[in-house]
């Protein structure tokens, strides 16, 4: 399983990078951390004319907190980095909580929170998290640098609104708050797996134990992360009690409309959905009433 | 400006210069050579085995600055300028083994051998950065790593043992 | 003989390079002018070939040779039929073996269209895309029940319904069993074994030296002297002009004894042609087409049963899936037919099945080798009739356990081996007794279940036995030898893909020699080394080939001897061996190390008496009656989450046994390895195939083995039966761990949801929570 032949190119600068891009659009892919688009180039599933490799290009990795609060990830953060990075667990318990179900240990030594994103995978964990927590993502090429809400992002299975001469170089993510709770769950036949389902969320509670604000974004639900926006409206402005739960469970198995695989007929995917949507608004709950 | 049309990668030579277990190579390969293709073949470091070849086996896994990753995901002209640990890298020298090694040949943890260069590989870099595991933590850390002899258990008491010695 | 060596758990002699990763396997071998194969594989299950165009492939630049069924000329014929069907009465057998290069007809996905030769294996890839094949897709015949209708499509155009071969096989009279049965319970099986998967793909790498005339064959088979004898007689050479090697290989477990090979039969060919080495590694993608598979069968099963739940009788009527071509025979639905009796007093017995051609990868023996399907028909039926007779699952099993006087035990039915199915020895009563103390059994369900329950936690337990039959002949050869620098070596012609063989054959003869394990170089898988053998196959190693060396290694202490007492001139029965050295006893100063013996015993002058050999050496043969009946019981504690249908194994017990134990270390890593590749098959591993022959899940994304968190740590149990059979008391041990674990499962599981008090039976294998989901829909 060898790939075909193409052009490579190890980057000097962004700016060579994009440059590249821009003249070569869709023939060239960049090569962050590989983990997905080599696999397909083995298979020869993907035959891209050039890869622009970026792994030079450090700057593009790294945390930072911004004025706002939120949390920005330069594209090439390696998961790994992320994985031993004590701010991760504080600010975003969700990506912290999430990561040991993404691939195994040697995959996320190289693979990018930005190559995950950018693969828009639908039954990838990440794009259902940033899609939770409403984050906004860079895009930059040679004719300037934009900010797409999460919400825009993802344009259907291996899809985003990316234009052929953009690059992902960093995504940025609201901090968890105080009252908030936050808690991923995913079912897969193996650890590591792709999710049959996974449900990323987060509760925020007054001082009374009522949701001011929810968030659900399940992964592998439909043909990209899918926002549970009825069953989250429904959450807000009472206690996130027994029947609320099962309530918010019933509108997102309602809501999605998941493809079925050999793992997972729709009608499992679909009440996995159910089952992993009240268990992990049970713990947001108590994690919020921490 | 560069032309669109440029696809052929006959014409296509990386200058690889690459520290393998502290030796200095240099070659020249093409963009598509794999990196588990090109430490077998070109430099004849076979210890390095490949089961897959689209990352889910484990057994090309070598330590790549420092950390495990699967030589078969990556291109040789990306290692230009780094340092690579093979398994023929885990022994201190020709007369004794690596704790690691050591325990696995204790304990039995392998029968026919090839997956092992990859768990070697993998349990080192583990056991660097987690140097008193439990057994739920080695079989975390083991779970990229795909064996279909030794169901395990042998493996796991032999980097539990590892890790007692490496602690002194 | 003392037993410093044999039984003790020896580390073995081969880690060292394994761990260093200085061991030899196919893909390391690199030659000068080596040059590199990739074969061009249908993509449709079921075809005419219209044509095949390889022009632009040979036009490109680093393409050596392509070549076709055409270019094989009079070379090309169907491989040979590896085993003929037992003598059975009344057998159809329709013989239809693989060819080297597809010619008219594809029919299966992967099957071979033509080959490229390359510098390198990058640029025959890229090759092959510029082959032009024009295929007439047929209907793929998939489904077994549809496959033997006679409107069918046909695998083989001249085989009506896809019939490969019809076997019944009977014993006493079911009918009237029957017909005196408290109850008679009657259910279809479904059980799907999977793929072998072993980290090592198939490689080989053919080597012709036009001025030595000779031909050497680097392989990852487990049987290098067929193989070499085959290939000699296909290529028109002597067999003393080829060589085959296996080295090191990565995992056998059954389906790299599969022989010719599309890819065997052509390499070597094509070596000879361009007078080139030529090196063909079967990459993972290929590999899932490419290698044999064991796949499903479908039984309609009855048992009938006495109100206490003795067993009268069984029927069993079965398709058994062989894939487009049948060169294996029907080891597999034999084994099948043969282990359904398991470790039970079955009086009247009748099972027939047909094996069908479909449009899919051949079927042969992996791991188990068609023992599960049988295993999973009789525990399931025992099961089932313990819950409608109101008797424990544990007991039922006890009450109908084959009694420990009643060995040789003799089934009647025909084996694999072609001999009578008979158990030479067993105790099985006590194997069920520790596992059920080990897994903690009645505690279990009188106390632990319930408390869990009430916690709303489901939790299981299950409870199989199975027996193995092992150590099956033809025979094996073992030479033995002292050499001059007191090293002892052994040469014997099977392969080695794990098991150890390095280190458990020299702990056979190190005893007997006076001498370390460490001490004794062991060689296998070569053919110019050992001329004569079977192969790794069937758990017979260390019965068949382990038995050669204890032979050989027994003469050669026989010479030691003699000649050593000729030379001290004293009584044989005066001399000891041992350290290395033969002393008088007694006498110090009267020692003589055995390599300098040796060297005594090759004189340079002088005379040697007439009907003597030179050398310490002795090569010896050990072929057995018939097979060692090996036994055991598996017990499984199982958490099944209700709502998600995800589990968790929280404790596994095997109760072995495989009569006298050579290195229970090595026995135990054998149990492990069988025992995670049965939790794969019961619950991870599916070959899942389209209704136009097409396999869905070719990558290890999908196709699910199980890793380390996925098998559980283990607790294993020895009971010692010896076999009469051969000298050293042992049964093979490879299979065992693999065989009970689907039924295992199912009743495990079940039990833990409660599912047979709902009316829920889980019959079929693999199970998966998404198939639990299905299965259970009608409670929700």
């Amino acid at each position: 399983m060898k790939p075909a032949p193409f052009r490579y190119v190890a980057a000097r600068t962004l700016d060579q990078a994009l440059q590249l891009k821009a003249e070569h659009g869709d023939e060239a892919r960049f090569l962050a951390g590989g983990q997905s688009l080599v696999p397909t180039m083995n298979f020869r599933l993907t035959q891209p004319a050039m890869l622009i490799d970026i792994n030079p290009l450090v700057e593009l990795a790294g945390l930072a907190k911004v004025e706002s609060g939120a949390v920005r990830i330069g594209a090439l953060t390696r998961y790994g980095v992320l994985e031993r990075d004590p701010a991760i667990a504080r600010d975003l318990p969700l990506i912290h909580e999430a990561l040991p179900h993404i691939a195994h240990p040697q995959i996320r030594n190289r693979g990018t929170i930005g190559g995950n994103l950018a693969h828009a995978d639908p039954a990838s964990e990440m794009p259902a998290i940033v899609l939770a927590l409403g984050g906004k993502l860079r895009a930059q090429s040679v004719r300037g640098e934009r900010w797409i809400a999460a919400a825009d992002f993802f344009a259907g299975a291996l899809s985003t609104t990316l234009e052929p001469d953009e690059m992902l170089t960093a995504v940025e993510l609201p901090a968890t708050q105080p009252g908030s709770g936050a808690c991923f769950m995913e079912v897969s036949r193996r650890r590591g797996d792709f999710a049959i389902i996974g449900v990323a969320c987060t509760l925020t509670l007054d001082a009374d134990g009522s949701c001011t604000a929810a968030q659900i974004a399940l992964c592998n639900a439909g043909d990209g992360p899918v926002f549970a926006t009825e069953a989250c409206e429904a959450l807000v402005g009472q206690p996130v009690d027994a029947t609320a739960i099962e309530a918010a469970a019933e509108r997102v198995r309602s809501a999605i409309d998941p493809g079925g695989s050999i793992h997972g007929s729709k009608d499992f995917q679909r009440h996995i959905a159910g089952v992993l949507t009240a268990r992990a608004l049970i713990v947001a709950n108590e994690r919020a009433r921490q | 400006m560069s032309t669109k049309t440029e696809t052929m990668a006959g014409a296509d030579a990386h200058d690889v210069a690459v520290t393998v277990n502290g030796t200095a190579y240099r070659r020249t390969v093409e963009g598509r050579m794999l990196l588990s293709d090109f430490l077998r073949h070109e430099l004849l470091l076979a210890g390095t085995h490949v089961g897959c070849e689209h990352g889910v086996c484990g057994a090309c896994t070598v330590i790549y600055d420092g950390v495990a990753v699967r030589s078969c995901l990556m291109f040789a002209a990306q290692a230009d300028g780094h340092a690579i640990m093979t398994v023929e890298g885990l022994a201190p020298d020709a007369e004794h083994m690596h704790p690691l090694q050591e325990a696995m040949r204790e304990c039995h943890g392998l029968q026919c051998g090839y997956c092992t260069p990859g768990i070697l590989m993998t349990m080192k870099a583990f056991l660097d950065d987690n140097p008193a595991p439990d057994e739920t933590q080695i079989r975390e850390a083991l779970s990229g790593n795909l064996c279909r002899c030794t169901g395990y258990q042998h493996i796991v008491a032999a980097v539990k043992l590892a890790a007692e010695r490496l602690r002194g | 003989m003392s037993t410093r060596s044999f039984g003790a758990p020896i580390k073995r002699n081969e880690d060292a390079r394994l761990l260093s990763g200085q061991a030899l396997f196919v893909d390391d071998v690199e030659l000068p002018g080596m040059l590199y194969a990739a074969f061009l594989r249908s993509n449709v299950a079921h075809a005419r070939i219209r044509s095949i165009d390889v022009a632009a492939a040979r036009e490109r630049s680093g393409v050596v040779a392509v070549y076709t069924a055409a270019d094989l000329g009079a070379y090309w014929a169907p491989g040979p039929l590896l085993v003929p069907p037992p003598p059975i009465a009344g057998t159809i057998f329709n013989q239809r073996t693989q060819v080297p290069l597809a010619k008219d007809k594809v029919r299966h996905v992967g099957e071979v269209l033509a080959v490229v030769i390359a510098q390198s294996r990058y640029v025959a890839e890229d090759a092959l895309s510029d082959i032009a094949v024009d295929l007439e897709p047929l209907p793929a015949v998939v489904d077994l029940e549809k496959a033997v209708a006679d409107a069918s499509a046909r695998v083989h155009d001249d085989v009506r319904a896809n019939i490969a071969a019809h076997v019944r096989q009977s014993r006493g009279d079911y009918a009237a069993a029957k017909s005196r049965a408290d109850r008679v319970i009657a259910r279809r099986f479904q059980y799907d074994h999977g793929a072998s998967m072993p980290i090592e793909t198939r490689g080989i790498v053919a080597n012709w030296d036009a001025r030595a005339n000779q031909l050497t064959i680097w392989d990852t088979t487990q049987a290098p002297v067929f193989l070499r004898n085959g290939l000699a007689a296909m290529l028109g050479m002597s067999e003393r002009q080829v060589r085959v090697i296996a080295p090191f290989v990565g995992g056998g477990f059954g389906p790299k004894i599969m022989l010719f090979y599309p890819e065997e039969v052509v390499i070597p060919w094509a070596a000879k042609k361009l007078n080139r080495p030529i090196k063909w590694i079967e990459d993972r993608l290929e590999h899932f087409f490419a290698t044999t598979h064991e796949r499903g069968q479908t039984h309609d099963a009855e048992i009938a049963v006495a109100a206490d739940g003795r067993i009268l009788g069984i029927k069993d009527v079965f398709l058994h899936d062989t894939g487009a071509y049948n060169p294996y025979g029907l080891t597999v639905p034999i084994n099948s037919q043969c282990t359904l009796l398991g470790p039970y007093v079955v009086p009247n017995y009748d099972s027939t099945f047909t094996a069908v051609f479909t449009n899919k990868t051949i079927v042969t023996p992996y791991r188990g080798a068609g023992r599960q399907h049988g295993v999973f028909v009789i525990e399931r039926l025992l099961d089932i009739a313990a819950y409608e007779l109101g008797i424990d699952r544990a007991e039922i099993r006890r009450r109908n356990l084959i009694p420990p006087d009643a060995f040789p035990y003799n089934n009647e039915i025909i084996y694999q081996d072609f001999t009578a199915l008979s158990y030479d020895s067993g105790n099985y009563e006590p194997i069920l007794d520790k596992a059920l103390e080990m897994i903690g059994y009645d505690k279990f369900l009188k106390e632990e279940q319930p408390r869990l329950r009430a916690q709303g936690r489901h939790v299981g337990i299950g409870v199989a036995c199975y027996v193995e039959g092992t150590g099956i002949g033809p025979y094996e050869g073992a030479k033995v030898q002292v050499q001059a620098n007191g090293r002892v070596s052994i040469a014997t012609g099977i392969g080695t893909q794990g098991q150890g063989h390095f280190t458990v054959f020299a702990q056979v003869a190190a005893d007997h020699l006076g001498v370390d394990v460490a001490d004794i170089d062991v060689v296998t898988g070569d053919t110019d080394q050992f001329y004569w053998g079977a192969g790794t196959f069937a758990s017979r190693g260390a019965v068949v080939a382990g038995n050669a060396v204890n032979e050989a290694a027994k003469a050669v202490r026989q010479k030691i001897l003699k000649l050593a007492a000729e030379h001290f001139e004293c009584a044989e029965e005066d001399l000891e061996i041992a350290n290395g050295q033969v002393s008088v006893v007694g006498v110090p100063g009267q020692a003589i190390k055995l390599g300098e013996l040796a060297l005594k015993a090759n004189p340079m002058r002088g005379a040697v008496k007439p009907g003597t050999e030179p050398g310490l050496e002795s090569t010896q043969y050990f072929g057995p009656p018939s097979g060692a009946t090996a036994s055991g019981v598996h017990a499984m504690i199982v958490e099944v989450d209700p709502q998600t249908f995800t589990l968790q194994v929280l404790k596994y017990v095997v109760v072995h046994d495989c009569g006298t134990v050579i290195n229970p270390l090595i026995l135990a890593g054998q149990i492990h390895g069988g025992v995670a590749q049965g939790i794969g098959n019961a619950f991870y591993e599916q070959l899942v195939f389209d209704d136009e022959g097409q396999l869905l899940n070719a990558s290890l994304a999908d196709y699910l083995l199980p890793t380390a968190l996925e098998v559980p740590h283990m607790d294993i149990a020895h009971t010692v039966t010896p076999s009469p059979l051969n000298p050293l008391g042992v049964k093979g041990a490879g299979e065992a761990g693999a065989i009970p674990v689907g039924p295992l499962f199912a009743q495990a599981i079940e039990d833990a949801l409660g599912l047979v008090q709902q009316k829920v039976e889980l019959n079929e294998i693999p199970l998966s929570p998404n198939r639990l989901f299905e299965l259970t829909a009608k409670l929700r």
